[in-house]
């Protein structure tokens, strides 16, 4: 898209004074909710998401059900406030391909062989956006999974990298996203580089991609370490307070 | 329990290679490494590595005693809330009283609390649970609470010590069922003890000598035990 806007100057600095493999400021809390099985609280430079997991409790109705395996239903939803001009509340072409993209990154963790017909519901409520917003739910829903105890190969993360300017950057602000050139969405199982999401809108070019991706994985890693982070000292400090 | 460190493992954390250790419950192998899979308190007792599960759902196996609620009588068996993935049939066979077919109302309605026992699971997780055995019974009247499934050990204490306590100073009679569920009946007062009791193990589960600050806990305002 053509713009007048400079996203990126000559120097390689960001509109919020960022550098161009800088991630905005992320801050996650385990455990939040009291009504929920697992829960987490996630904010992501300006998105605020929480996520809520229930289960696994048996899938109704009955023919939702796999009598092999459990099915993950991830409901991402959009707060009408969360945007500036109001969104019209409840399910949209948009938070129902998210959801399903979700769901789909979930269940290639969680190890769902072991509860033959459940579900395992993750409820993820977008409070306020600022772009990536699907990365930083899905991040949210793997550290609830956590809290909620639910067996799993490994943590999934998400990360988006981009291209901006004619340069690829990590991790698009909202600015960025709206008039910049590309955007490449990813969530990966950090331990084996798996990849159990990748979505691209706009253009890039096969070696652009290359860059995109690589940088969008070292952001995952980023995010993952913050991630174990938030849960261990959900669960260490609970020992340590009357250890000592 | 072991006496080990208790050291917190979150998923896909590697505990260990294969052939020096093995695995046990709460991990899985892959490419020779025991690998955890999910969250809980490392215990490595005879070269097996165990995870001790600090959140999630009672997980059913045969033989456990369980506290259910009714949720719906048909005319040859009941269908109970076990706190599980799953709810659990018991079958007019699985109770001590002669029931006439289509009377299962006048023995367990919608509502009741039972202290049952975990009879089968079979592959597709149908449960079945009995009340076929002594000590196996519907309890009445009485307080029914929740807890975190997963500190029923601590809740129970070495050879029960954590409840025997609890009873000799709350004076209540308590039924605690594997499935994460509590029942008390006694006065409000001793009831009132008996939750925060169980709110402190909930937190301080992963310490050592809890069983004596209970003790102590309970001792400051017990007036008179028996």
């Amino acid at each position: 898209m053509k713009s007048d806007i400079e996203l990126i100057n000559s120097e390689g600095r960001r509109n919020d004074g960022r550098g161009p493999h800088d991630l905005r400021k992320i801050k996650i809390e385990a455990g939040v909710l009291h009504r929920a099985d697992g829960s987490c609280s996630l904010e992501w430079g300006g998105n605020k998401v929480l996520a809520a997991v229930y289960g696994p409790r048996e899938a109704v109705p009955r023919h939702v059900q796999n009598p092999l395996r459990a099915i993950v239903q991830a409901r991402y939803n959009m707060a009408a406030f969360s945007v500036e001009d109001r969104k019209r509340p409840g399910p949209d072409r948009r938070s129902v391909e998210i959801s399903k993209v979700i769901s789909e990154a979930l269940e290639k963790v969680i190890l769902i062989e072991q509860f033959p017909r459940a579900s395992i519901d993750v409820n993820i409520e977008v409070l306020d956006a600022e772009a990536g917003t699907r990365c930083a739910g899905l991040t949210a829903a793997g550290v609830a999974l956590v809290d909620a105890g639910i067996p799993m190969r490994d943590i999934p993360v998400a990360c988006a990298a981009g291209k901006i300017g004619g340069k690829v950057v990590l991790d698009l602000g909202k600015e960025e996203d709206n008039f910049g050139d590309a955007d490449l969405p990813i969530a990966i199982s950090p331990r084996t580089g798996e990849v159990l999401l990748l979505q691209m809108d706009g253009h890039l070019t096969v070696d652009e991609f290359n860059e995109a991706f690589d940088l969008a994985v070292k952001g995952c890693q980023t995010v993952s370490e913050i991630q174990k982070k938030a849960i261990m000292q959900k669960y260490q400090s609970a020992a340590a307070e009357v250890q000592e | 329990m072991s006496n080990e460190g208790r050291q917190v493992v979150i998923p896909g954390q590697i505990l260990g290679e294969t052939p020096a250790l093995r695995p046990g419950r709460g991990t899985f192998v892959e490419n020779k490494k025991i690998l955890a899979e999910r969250l809980g308190v490392l215990n490595i007792q005879d070269n097996f590595v165990h995870i001790i599960p600090l959140r999630g759902r009672y997980d059913p196996m045969v033989g456990d005693f369980v506290i259910g609620v009714v949720e719906e009588a048909s005319t040859s068996n009941w269908m109970v809330d076990i706190n599980a993935p799953y709810p659990a049939l018991l079958h007019v066979h699985e109770v001590p009283w002669e029931i006439e077919f289509a009377d299962t109302e006048k023995y367990l309605n919608t509502g009741d609390t039972i202290l049952a026992k975990v009879l089968s699971i079979d592959e597709s997780k149908k449960l079945q649970i009995t009340l076929n055995d002594r000590n196996l019974f519907k309890l009445k009247g009485g307080h029914l609470i929740e807890f975190e499934p997963s500190v029923y050990r601590r809740i129970m204490g070495k050879k029960y010590s954590m409840i025997e306590i609890i009873q000799k100073y709350t004076r209540c009679r308590i039924k605690v069922g594997k499935n994460g569920r509590i029942w008390i009946d006694g006065d409000a007062e001793g009831i009132e003890k008996v939750l925060s009791a169980i709110s402190m193990i909930e937190r301080e589960a992963i310490t050592f000598g809890l069983t004596d600050r209970m003790e102590e806990f309970l001792k400051k305002d017990a007036k008179d035990v028996r």
